[in-house]
């Protein structure tokens, strides 16, 4: 699986002129963390793209490099595993990330008005970011809450049986200044 | 007594049972009987004998499936526990309100389970959007090891469990559990070849019992008051109680702990409040966005698995979704489609390919271009994505709404296409 010869990994995603970005202090001490509790490094792949994240925003060909190179594992391998998820972000996104349900309950409940109302009030669609850069709007499935829909998570806070007004006031808390 | 072990600790307007609060209402008693000398293979026997099957949505026996773990001298000395919280079935929210209303309940059901199959090291698959839940079971699994009940030499009894908490980044197929191996060892989460099964050959090579969340909240109560109880709990002829939901246009939508075996009737009129004003039944979902539609004739049926399965469908996750009358049966056929297409992993050519047709002729129908042609590859894709065909259940799982809906709903589907128009929008 791995090899010592990290230079070629990194040729295998990225162009000559990507490079890998070193990893913070606090990232590798939370990724060390992690590799306690598995096994072997493969295991951390995911987890260690979710801690970059977290203090990144993203994940950057320059970061997933990174932490390939960190971990000694093939940066393909650990591509492969990135652009599968749908919660690791591959490009910038905005402040806040709406994860914005569109499953069958919540369709039952009308959230597809609901998401017009955000399209013409932040003047994005699904997978956009906002001009202000404040929010990106991604569809999720089913966020368990079916019995509260329409449901949408904004950050880490859950929004429950959504209405315009509902969104408005929404917009409001979350928008900067 | 008891009637609601599930659910018993749990009071949505205040936080979840602290661990002092928590043991005083009888917790952790199941890992005192362990410590008072019951052998894993009496605790195997127990849930054997009580005839618990798994809450994830197969229904199969979770004694049966423990039993399957090697064990002995020559059996490999790692065995692994993994609980499947990735809980993303379209309309069910169930594993949900147990991990945020009482975490410790899940973490002394896996210390029993993991003390059954001799893990000595469990995993919790979260789903990553879970945050709340996240944060419940950090603090209570924190608890748990402060308190003994998790780590070396578990209350003296020289059993040793450690509990990760891993949570996950989206992908609804990695609630397949051979999938979610995948996730938990790093790797992309397609589904594997069985056999071997991951009882025998599963986390990095070595035994693995994979179990749905509300399954192993069921393990506590068995324990704890016995097999006579637990059979005294249902109504019907499977064990045991159950998470049960409604969802969608009702008065009360939600989620209530009943006896296996309650009329389907009672749930959605007196614990769902039946219809809303102005609205009537026209079908329902019976256990999430993979189950067959039932009809309005069904509700004197029991919900008991082999009662849902006598009319074609499966009582799986046991959240129900509600189509009224006014509500495009097409358009929601077609919103499952859509799902189902988005999470396709694209390791077989079926799914990957042929759900996403299949999207796209909903998208035709939706804006009145469907056609007799479509309508007959609709038909089709119900054979070439069912059982057998594919590499995994999920595939399957979306013929089953698209066949019982092509089927109870056919006048619809027709007047889509003669009408040129969805019929339910103006
Ligand atoms: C596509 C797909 C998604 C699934 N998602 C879940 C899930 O989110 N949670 C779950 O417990 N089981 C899920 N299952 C079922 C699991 O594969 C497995 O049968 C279950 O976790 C076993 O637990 P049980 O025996 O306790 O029911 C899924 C199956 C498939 C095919
Ligand atoms: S049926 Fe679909 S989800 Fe399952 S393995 Fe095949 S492509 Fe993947
Ligand atoms: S369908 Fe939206 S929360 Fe379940």
């Amino acid at each position: 699986m791995s090899s010592a010869n990290t230079v070629k990994h990194s040729d295998v995603i990225a162009s000559t002129t990507t490079r890998a970005r070193k990893l913070t202090a606090e990232e590798i001490k939370e990724i060390e963390h992690e590799m306690t509790l598995y096994p072997d490094k493969q295991a951390v792949g995911l987890e260690a793209l979710k801690i970059v994240q977290k203090h990144q925003g993203w994940v950057s060909d320059e970061s997933l490099l990174g932490i390939a190179r960190y971990l000694d594992i093939p940066a393909a391998d650990l591509e492969s595993v990135a652009t599968f998820f749908n919660l690791v972000y591959r490009h910038p996104v905005g402040k806040n990330v709406i994860l914005f349900c569109n499953s069958v309950s919540c369709w039952i409940m009308g959230c597809e008005g609901i998401k017009d109302h955000i399209k013409d009030k932040l003047g994005i669609d699904f997978g956009e970011t906002s001009v202000s850069g404040d929010f990106t709007l991604i569809p999720v499935p089913c966020l368990g809450d079916c019995d509260r829909a329409p449901v949408m998570m904004v950050g880490e806070d859950l929004h429950r049986n959504l209405t315009p007004e509902i969104i408005d006031k929404i917009v409001l808390d979350y928008q900067s200044n | 007594m008891v009637t609601k072990p599930l659910t018993k600790n749990i009071d949505m307007t205040r936080g979840p049972l602290a661990i002092a609060a928590y043991e005083s209402a009888d917790g952790y008693q199941s890992v005192q009987v362990i410590a008072g000398g019951m052998s894993p293979e009496a605790v195997l026997q127990l849930v054997r004998d009580s005839g618990l099957k798994g809450r994830g949505g197969a229904g199969f026996p979770t004694g049966l499936k423990w039993s399957f773990v090697p064990q002995g001298e020559n059996s490999p000395a790692q065995k692994y526990l993994v609980v499947n919280a990735d809980e993303m079935e379209p309309g069910t929210f169930k594993d949900r309100l147990l991990m945020e209303g009482d975490p410790h309940l899940l973490i002394e059901g896996m210390i029993i389970a993991s003390y059954a199959i001799q893990a000595s090291m469990a995993y919790l698959f979260l789903r990553g959007e879970y945050t709340a839940s996240e944060r419940a079971l950090k603090k209570a699994i924190g608890e748990a090891y402060d308190k003994g009940l998790l780590g070396k030499n578990i209350l003296g009894t020289g059993f040793n469990l450690d509990i990760v908490l891993h949570t996950s980044a989206g992908r609804y197929i990695c609630g397949e559990e051979t999938a979610l191996l995948n996730a938990l060892e790093g790797k992309r989460a397609t589904p594997r070849a069985k056999p071997p099964f991951p009882q025998v050959s599963g986390l990095w090579g070595k035994p693995t019992i994979v179990n749905n969340v509300e399954t192993i909240c069921n393990l506590p109560g068995i324990l704890t008051y016995g097999v006579d109880w637990y059979h005294g709990l249902t109504k019907g002829s499977d064990h045991g109680s159950k998470l049960f939901g409604v969802s969608g246009k009702v008065k009360t939508p939600g989620c209530w702990e009943l006896p296996l075996g309650t009329p389907i009737r009672e749930l959605l009129e007196d614990y769902a409040g039946g219809m809303r004003d102005g609205l009537q039944l026209k079908g329902f979902l019976p256990g999430g966005g993979s189950t067959d539609f039932m009809l309005p004739e069904h509700l004197d049926l029991h919900l008991d698995y082999a009662e849902i399965a006598s009319v074609g469908s499966r009582l799986a996750t046991g959240t129900m979704i509600i189509l009224d009358n006014k509500t495009c049966p097409v358009g929601m056929v077609g919103n499952l489609m859509k799902f189902f297409a988005h999470e396709s992993c694209g390791f077989c050519t079926p799914c990957r390919d042929g759900l996403p047709w299949v999207d796209e002729i909903f998208n035709e129908f939706e804006s009145g271009r469907g056609n007799e042609k479509d309508l007959q590859i609709l038909h089709e894709h119900v054979d070439y994505l069912g059982p057998g065909r594919t590499f995994c259940a999920l595939a399957p799982g979306a013929t089953a709404p698209l066949g019982s809906g092509l089927k109870y709903f056919a006048e619809d589907f027709q007047r889509h296409i003669d009408e040129k128009c969805c019929p339910y929008k103006h």
